[in-house]
C-alpha cells in the first residue's frame, strides 16, 4: 500500500469520503510515523495516540453512515500554545509545567467538530517568541530540509572480463546532503517541521511577527496569517494580544485553505473575533488573476538580501504577469520602522499577559520567604532567556516616564504602516507580493544570531508589517536556493481578502510546484 | 536612551522577576541592544498622527449583563500548585 501519509488533506478527504481508506488507518500510518521520526526532529512534545485512535473510530463511524464533517478523519498536529482539554498546553515553556487546562480553545473546538483526529502538541519558541524554535524549554526543533549541493559525476568506464562487454561512460548528477542541522525557523517550527517531515497532514499555528509564514518558508510548506480578528483567540496563550493571530501549516495551497475554514469563526468569547461569515475559501481555490493588480513594493529590497532571493521575488512576478495580472511599483515608506516599532509593541503587551504566570494558580512554583520572593523566584526558573528579555524591555517601556517616549510613539508609527497599505489598496492594488524571509532556514545555534538578539529579529523583517497593520499574509514555496533550500514568497491582501490570496498563491504554486525533502530520517 | 546595571535591577524587580548579578550585566547589554535599535523611531515625524488603539475597525463586542458560565471552582484550581477547599494557597501575606 502506498506510504498514507503522503496524502495531502485533500486527497484523504476523497479517498476517506470514497471508503478507500478508513481514518484508523490513516491515524495508525502517522502514529507510526511519529514513534519513527519524532526523536530525530524534536516536532511534538506531547503525543496522543490513544486519543487520536479513538477520535479516528468516531470518524469511521460518521463516515460510515455518510455524516463525516469537513476535515472527518484528517489527523492534525496542534502548536502547544493551543489549550486542549486535559492534555499538555505549556506554550513549550516550563513555567506552565504540568498544565493541563478543563477546556478547550476555540480554534480546536472547531476543528474537532469538523471531524479532525489530534496526534499530538507541537514544539514551538517558548511562548511565541523566537524565530528558530530554539527558545522551547523541550529543545530546538530540527528541519528535514538540509543544504546539498549537486556534483556531476563522470561515470568510469567499465570493462568486464574477457568477453569483451563495456559499459558505456557518461555523466550523472548526484546530490551530496550536508549534515548540519538546520532550524525550521519559528515560533510554529514543531508545526512546519512535523508537515514538511509527514508528521501529520496539516498542523495549527500562530503568528505575531511571522510565526506561521516564516517557518512555512524554511521548510517548503504553505502557511497563512490570517487577517486581525478573523480567527478566535480565546483558548489560545496570550504573547500580543493586538498581534496574535492564530493559522494553519500544509502541504499546499488547497489545504490551507480547507484548515482555514475551519479553524476559523465568529465567536462571542473573544471580543476582537470580528462578525463576517467564513467564506468557502478552497472555492477560490483555480479562478484566474486575469486583470488583477499585485503591486510591488520597493521598501522590501534590502540591503545584503541573498540573489537567490531577489530572483525568485523576479519569478513570481514573471510567472503572475504571464497568468495575465498587472504588476505595479508601489511604494510602502514606513517599511522600515515595522521592526522596531514591533518590538515596543510586543514586548510591552507580553510583559501584560505574562503577569499571570505568578506560581499562585498553574504551573511551576518556586518557593520564597514571602510572596514577592516566591513570585520572583518562580518567574525567575520559569521564563527563558528570550522571554525575560522580553518582559524586561516592555516593562521598562511601559514604566512612568518612559510610555510617551516608546510606546505611544510605536503605536503612532503603527498607524502611519497601516496607512501605507491603505493608501497602495486605494490605489487599486489587490494584492501585494514580496519575499516571505531575507535568508533560507540557518544553522542551529548559529553563533551570530546567539550573540545578537537583533539579528535574530531580522528574520521578521518582511513578515512583521503585516501583523503591525492586522492584513492577512500568506507565504508559499516557490523555489530552492543554491543549497537546495526552499525559499518562500509572501503575499499581502486587503483585511479579510484571504480569498484572493489563496487564489494568487495557487497561481505561483502551479508555476513553482511543490516541494518536499527528500526523506534520510 | 540606555539602561545601567540599576535600571536593569529596577525593572526586573517591577517585573518580578530574580537577576543574579551576571544576569543583569548581561541583561543590560542586551537591552541597550534593543533599545539602539527601536530608537530609529525618532526619526518618524508623527505629529498629528493618532496612535494605533484598534487594528480593525470595530465596536467592542458587548454581552447581556447576565450570568452565562460559573460553578467551576474545582476545574479553575485544578492546575494549581496549592490548594485547600477550592482556595488558592500562598505564603503567608499579611501578618
Amino acid at each position: 500500500m502506498t506510504d498514507l501519509t503522503r496524502l495531502t488533506i485533500a486527497e484523504a478527504r476523497e479517498k476517506l469520503r470514497g471508503k478507500e481508506i478508513t481514518a484508523t488507518e490513516l491515524t495508525d500510518a502517522y502514529v507510526s510515523a511519529i514513534d519513527q521520526a519524532n526523536a530525530t526532529f524534536n516536532a511534538y512534545v506531547a503525543t496522543t495516540p490513544d486519543k487520536a485512535r479513538e477520535m479516528a473510530k468516531a470518524s469511521d463511524a460518521r463516515l460510515a453512515k455518510g455524516e463525516g464533517g469537513a476535515l472527518e478523519g484528517i489527523p492534525l498536529g496542534i502548536k502547544d500554545l493551543f489549550a486542549t482539554e486535559g492534555v499538555h498546553t505549556q506554550a513549550c515553556s516550563h513555567v506552565l509545567d504540568g498544565f493541563e487546562p478543563r477546556y478547550e480553545s476555540t480554534v480546536t473546538a472547531n476543528l474537532w467538530a469538523d471531524g479532525a483526529v489530534m496526534l499530538g502538541k507541537l514544539n514551538m519558541d517558548e511562548f511565541a517568541m523566537g524565530s528558530s524554535n530554539e527558545t522551547s524549554y523541550y529543545g530546538p526543533v530540527i528541519n528535514p530540509w538540509r543544504r546539498s549541493r549537486t556534483e556531476t559525476v563522470v561515470m568510469p568506464t567499465t570493462h568486464q572480463g574477457d568477453g569483451g562487454f563495456v559499459a558505456a561512460g557518461g555523466a550523472r548528477t548526484a546530490r551530496t546532503y550536508d549534515n548540519m542541522q538546520l532550524v525550521p525557523g519559528g515560533s510554529s517550527g514543531g508545526s512546519a517541521a512535523a508537515v514538511s517531515a509527514f508528521l501529520c497532514a496539516g498542523a495549527t499555528a500562530t503568528d505575531t511577527g511571522g510565526s506561521i509564514r516564516q517557518p512555512a518558508a524554511f521548510t517548503g510548506t504553505v502557511g497563512i496569517k490570517p487577517t486581525y480578528g478573523r480567527v478566535s483567540r480565546w483558548g489560545t496563550v496570550a504573547f500580543a494580544s493586538s498581534l496574535d493571530q492564530a493559522g494553519p501549516i500544509a502541504r499546499d495551497v488547497r489545504d490551507a485553505a480547507i484548515l482555514l475554514k475551519s479553524m476559523a469563526s465568529v465567536d462571542a468569547k473573544d471580543t476582537t473575533s470580528v462578525d463576517l461569515p467564513v467564506p468557502d475559501y478552497e472555492a477560490a481555490i483555480g479562478k484566474s488573476v486575469k486583470g488583477m493588480k499585485i503591486g510591488i513594493p520597493k521598501e522590501y529590497r534590502v540591503d545584503g538580501m541573498p540573489e537567490d532571493i531577489e530572483a525568485l521575488w523576479q519569478k513570481g512576478i514573471a510567472w503572475l504577469r504571464d497568468a495575465g495580472a498587472e504588476i505595479v511599483d508601489i511604494s510602502l515608506p514606513h517599511t522600515k520602522y515595522a521592526l522596531p516599532a514591533y518590538y515596543i509593541v510586543a514586548p510591552a503587551e507580553a510583559s501584560s499577559n505574562l503577569a499571570r504566570y505568578d506560581g499562585v494558580r498553574y504551573g511551576l512554583r518556586v518557593p520564597g520567604k514571602d510572596i514577592i520572593e516566591m513570585y520572583e523566584n518562580t518567574r525567575a526558573a520559569g521564563f527563558g532567556r528570550e522571554v525575560k528579555r522580553r518582559i524586561m524591555i516592555g516593562t521598562y517601556v511601559l514604566s512612568a516616564g518612559y510610555y510617551d517616549a516608546y510606546y505611544l510613539q510605536a503605536q503612532k508609527v503603527r498607524t502611519l504602516i497601516k496607512r501605507d497599505f491603505e493608501l497602495a489598496f486605494a490605489a487599486g492594488v489587490d494584492v501585494i507580493l514580496t519575499p516571505a524571509t531575507p535568508s533560507a532556514a540557518f544553522g542551529v545555534a548559529d553563533e551570530d544570531m546567539a550573540a545578537d538578539p537583533v539579528k535574530m529579529y531580522l528574520n521578521d523583517i518582511f513578515t512583521v508589517t503585516v501583523n503591525m497593520a492586522g492584513l492577512p499574509g500568506i507565504a508559499v514555496p516557490a523555489g530552492l536556493d543554491g543549497n537546495g533550500l526552499p525559499l518562500g514568497l509572501q503575499l499581502i491582501g486587503r483585511p479579510f481578502d484571504e480569498e484572493t490570496l489563496f487564489q494568487t498563491a495557487h497561481v505561483i504554486e502551479q508555476a513553482a510546484g511543490r516541494f518536499q525533502p527528500e526523506k534520510w530520517w | 536612551m540606555s539602561v545601567d546595571l540599576k535600571t536593569v535591577k529596577r525593572v526586573a524587580h517591577l517585573a518580578r522577576i530574580a537577576v543574579s548579578e551576571d544576569d543583569a550585566q548581561r541583561m543590560t547589554g542586551e537591552l541597550n541592544a534593543i533599545l539602539g535599535f527601536v530608537e530609529q523611531l525618532n526619526e518618524v515625524d508623527v505629529s498629528g498622527v493618532e496612535p494605533m488603539t484598534s487594528v480593525t475597525p470595530m465596536e467592542m463586542k458587548k454581552r447581556v449583563d447576565a450570568v452565562t458560565d460559573g460553578n467551576k471552582a474545582a476545574d479553575i484550581v485544578a492546575n494549581a500548585p496549592a490548594t485547600d477547599e477550592n482556595f488558592f494557597l500562598v505564603p503567608k501575606v499579611v501578618e
